[in-house]
């Protein structure tokens, strides 16, 4: 259930981002989420649409949510692989000696206002 | 339909908490106090092993403990019972602790003790292997506590927690004999998710590897406390 704390904050920032550009009301609000960032997407809305209620700028505004692939790096090979399929070892050469790329993002991307 | 402008954020969404975090940390290191944050699931043997710690440290420095729990006061009343300062937190319903969390426990501690000055302050995290390693709550040192009973995949299966900890303590190592727990099979798990952790085989319940665990934190406390 991290997901309702991760909603809380994205809602804090997004009331910001209003405030700054002097804006009361927020259409939409649009996420890039790694694959392997541990976000369940389904929970995360479910989560938005308690918690929207309780902010104005946010009320009626819909969550947009983008994935960003998970890419693993191989050290040892110096290939890239999908992380989902393959995990912590390299298809390419059976090395342990890799590392995350992509896929691991959280991060707001942008939020749709009305035209003035 | 209506037609609307596009604002660009471009914004980790707990790069607020990532601040907050190391400005709690800052503050801490200038009041030389260590902050060690504990993770598990629930039933690893984190209060058991707290109080055994605190034990050890008492004899040396001030410490205190903050409890966070979703409900109920049982793990701050063992720990208040034995002697030493604690305040029980709830998150309510929260499955973790931020770095705000943090910073009000510890102000919280201080006024319901009356100390002048922790050397040590540890925070027993909820009992989740999961989101709590998602969020920085602040602290110098997170440790994780995987128990036999659990079984040996667990770095396999929740590598997050596995890769922030400087130090794994195994615990229940006297219940080894009737798990098929494979020691050298977790030492993999834990090396292929952090080339330097410390892995602490121990039984916080009869004190079995206690002592080389004990010594670490020391350490780690005495560096953190000279700067």
């Amino acid at each position: 259930m991290h997901e309702l704390g991760v909603v809380f904050y994205v809602i804090k920032d997004v009331a910001n981002v209003a405030v700054e550009n002097k804006v009361s009301t927020v259409n939409s609000v649009t996420l890039e989420i790694g694959e392997v960032s541990g976000i369940v997407h389904d929970y995360l809305i479910d989560c938005w649409n308690w918690a929207r209620k309780k902010e104005p700028c946010v009320e009626n505004a819909e969550l947009k949510i983008e994935t960003i692939d998970a890419v693993t790096f191989c050290e040892n090979c110096e290939k890239n692989y999908p992380t989902v399929a393959y995990g912590k070892i390299c298809p390419h050469c059976g090395s342990d000696k890799t590392y995350l790329v992509t896929g691991n993002e959280f991060m707001i991307k942008e939020i749709a206002v009305p035209e003035d | 339909m209506n037609r609307c402008d596009i604002l660009d954020v471009k914004k980790t969404i707990l790069e607020d908490n990532d601040a907050d975090a190391n400005l709690l940390r800052e503050n801490l290191r200038n009041k030389r106090t260590f902050y060690m944050n504990v993770m598990s699931s629930p039933g690893a043997g984190k209060t058991t092993t707290i109080l055994a710690t605190i034990k050890a440290l008492s004899s040396k420095y001030k410490v205190g403990v903050l409890q966070a729990d979703i409900d109920s006061d049982v793990d701050a009343l063992t720990i208040l019972n034995a002697g030493f300062p604690c305040i029980q937190l709830h998150t309510g319903g929260m499955c973790h602790l931020d770095a705000d969390m943090s910073r009000q426990a510890i102000k919280r501690l201080y006024e319901v003790s009356s100390e002048e000055h922790y050397d040590v302050i540890i925070l027993e995290n909820v009992g989740n292997l999961v989101c709590p390693a998602e969020f920085d709550t602040g602290a110098s040192m997170d440790v994780v506590i995987l128990s036999v009973p659990e079984g040996d995949d667990k770095p396999l299966k929740y590598p997050l927690v596995f890769e922030k900890s400087e130090a794994v303590i195994i615990n229940k190592i006297d219940a080894l004999p009737v798990f098929d727990f494979d020691m050298v099979k977790v030492h993999e798990g834990v090396r292929m998710r952090n080339q330097t952790s410390k892995v602490f085989p121990v039984s916080a319940l009869n004190g079995d590897g206690m002592d080389a665990w004990y010594e670490f934190l020391m350490t780690k406390v005495e560096a953190w406390q000279n700067g």
